[in-house]
C-alpha cells in the first residue's frame, strides 16, 4: 500500500505558486474544494488560470478568490451566477475561455488518460470553433480539442481512504473524478477520511493512482445555491 | 396565447414512453410536472444524474443532490450517478432521446443562439452546445418574442450561435412550429392565437398549410 495521506490543507498545498494553472471539480457549489479554495485564498496565490466549470458566487467558491483579483484567467462552461465575474468580465480584467460543458469533461478526461486531443460535434460552426481543425466524420463535421495541461486538481470527494482510493456522493461527483491525475499533481479533500481496507475496491470511483495528496477537510459548508423545496 | 406552464404543458405531449429526456433551464424544466404518469420516462440532468425526481422536501435537502440550474432534487427509484464526462458520453452518445431547451433566437435553417450577448451579457453556454451538437430530437421551448416585441424567430440568428441546423421543433406562446426545408412551418395555434397574429410575430418565412389547427390539451 503507498500512503497519500498529507495533515492538513496547508501541507497539501505548500508547493503551489503564482501563475499556475489549477482544475477545481464541482458544479454550481455543489463538489467544490471548499478547503484547498480557503487556502489559495490564505496564501494569496495570484495570476491563477481556473478550470472549473463555474465561477462559484459572490462571496463563496471561486468568487472568493474572484474578488481578491487571485484569478487571471478561467475556463468555464458557464458562468451566469456571479455578478463580480460578469463585471472583471466585460470589463477585461478578467481572461475568460468559454466552452463547451462536455468538451470541458472531455479535455480533463482526456489529460487523465493520456489522449492528447479529441474530435467533438459540439460548438461547430460557433465562435468556440475558430481557428480549430475541422474534420468530417461518417458526414458530419468534428472540431479538434485538446487535452487540458494543468499543475493541480483539487478535488472533492464524499469518502477517501489512505492509499488515495475515493467515493463521490450524488451529483457532487460531477468533474470531479474527471480531473483526478489530469494534473501534475491531485490533491482531494475528503468528508470521512479511513484506513486502506475500509472502502469496499468494488465501490471505489477512483482508484488511488490517480491521487497524490489527501486530506480530510477541516470543515465543509455545502452552501446550497437554489434551495427549492416542494409547495 | 399560453404562459409559460402552458407552453411546458405541450411540450409533455412530446415525451413518448421509453424516453430519456434532458431538460433545460427556465420553461424546459416544467415539462416535467406535465408528463402523463402512465408512461416510463426518465429525465437527465447533465450534472450528473438520470432518474432525477420532483423537488425535496425541507428534511430531504441534500446539498450533494442538485440539477443543472442548481436546484435542490431528488432522485427517484432506479436512478443513477455519474460524472461529468459520463454525462455527455451519454449525450454525445445520442443515448438520450429528447432534449429540450430555451433560446433567445432560432433560425429557419435551424440554427439557435442562447449563450451571449456580445458585450451585455455573457452567461457561458452550459452544456448546450454539446447538447444540440448531438442530439437527434430538440424541441426549443420559448416566448415568440422577446422582451421588446420582436420576433424570436428569424430568417438568420443574430446573436452568436449556439449550433447550426439543429433544430427539429419550437413551441412557443403562439404556437408549435416545425423546421422544414430552411423554413417555419405551423403546426398548431394556441388556444385563441390567429395565424395571423403568429404571421406578424414571425420575421421569419412562415409556411401555413390549410386550416392550422388549435393545440389540444
Amino acid at each position: 500500500m503507498i500512503t497519500k495521506t498529507v495533515n492538513s490543507v496547508s501541507e497539501a498545498l505548500e508547493d503551489v505558486q503564482d501563475g499556475m494553472t489549477f482544475m477545481l471539480g464541482g458544479f454550481g457549489l455543489s463538489g467544490i474544494p471548499e478547503n484547498a479554495i480557503a487556502e489559495l485564498v490564505n496564501r494569496n496565490i495570484k495570476d491563477i488560470t481556473c478550470i472549473s466549470n463555474n465561477a462559484g458566487v459572490d462571496d463563496f467558491g471561486l468568487g472568493l478568490l474572484l474578488k481578491k483579483k487571485q484569478i487571471k484567467k478561467m475556463i468555464s462552461s458557464y458562468v451566469g451566477e456571479n455578478a463580480e465575474f460578469e463585471r472583471q468580465m466585460l470589463s477585461g480584467e478578467l481572461e475568460v475561455d468559454l466552452i463547451p460543458q462536455g468538451t470541458l469533461a472531455e479535455r480533463c478526461r482526456a489529460a487523465q488518460n493520456g489522449v492528447p486531443a479529441f474530435f467533438t460535434p459540439a460548438g461547430y460552426g460557433t465562435e468556440v470553433a475558430e481557428g480549430k481543425e475541422v474534420r468530417e466524420f461518417d458526414g458530419k463535421p468534428h472540431i479538434l480539442e485538446h487535452a487540458f495541461k494543468a499543475d493541480f486538481a483539487f478535488i472533492k470527494a464524499w469518502k477517501g481512504d489512505t492509499a488515495g482510493n475515493l467515493i463521490f456522493k450524488g451529483t457532487a461527483r460531477n468533474f470531479n473524478p474527471n480531473m483526478c491525475g489530469a494534473a501534475k499533481i491531485t490533491v482531494v479533500e475528503v468528508e470521512e477520511l479511513v484506513e486502506a481496507g475500509e472502502l469496499d475496491p468494488n465501490f471505489i470511483h477512483i482508484p488511488g493512482v490517480f491521487v497524490q495528496r489527501i486530506f480530510k477537510g477541516e470543515s465543509f459548508e455545502k452552501r446550497i445555491e437554489k434551495r427549492t423545496v416542494k409547495d | 396565447m399560453l404562459d409559460k406552464n402552458g407552453i411546458a404543458k405541450r411540450i409533455a405531449q412530446e415525451v413518448k414512453n421509453g424516453y430519456y429526456v434532458n431538460l433545460g433551464i427556465g420553461i424546459p424544466t416544467l415539462v416535467a410536472n406535465f408528463v402523463r404518469d402512465d408512461i416510463e420516462v426518465e429525465f437527465q440532468s447533465e450534472n450528473g444524474i438520470l432518474g432525477m425526481g420532483p423537488f425535496p422536501t425541507e428534511t430531504q435537502v441534500d446539498a450533494d443532490l442538485i440539477n443543472a440550474g442548481k436546484q435542490t432534487i431528488t432522485a427517484l427509484p432506479g436512478a443513477s450517478f455519474f460524472d461529468s464526462a459520463l454525462s455527455f458520453g451519454m449525450i454525445r452518445g445520442q443515448h438520450v432521446d429528447l432534449t429540450i431547451l430555451g433560446a433567445m433566437e432560432v433560425a429557419q435553417d435551424g440554427n439557435i443562439a442562447n449563450w451571449k450577448i456580445p458585450g451585455k451579457m455573457v452567461k457561458g453556454m452550459g452544456g448546450a452546445m454539446d447538447l444540440v451538437g448531438s442530439a437527434k430530437n430538440i424541441i426549443v421551448a420559448m416566448m415568440h418574442t422577446n422582451k421588446a416585441g420582436q420576433s424570436k424567430l428569424l430568417k438568420s440568428c443574430s446573436l452568436p450561435l449556439t449550433g447550426v441546423k439543429c433544430v427539429t421543433k419550437i413551441v412557443t406562446n403562439l404556437a408549435v412550429l416545425d423546421i422544414v426545408d430552411g423554413q417555419f412551418k405551423l403546426i398548431e395555434r394556441a388556444p385563441g392565437v390567429s395565424v395571423e397574429e403568429i404571421k406578424k410575430a414571425t420575421e421569419g418565412d412562415l409556411i401555413v398549410e390549410g386550416d392550422v389547427p388549435e393545440m389540444k390539451f
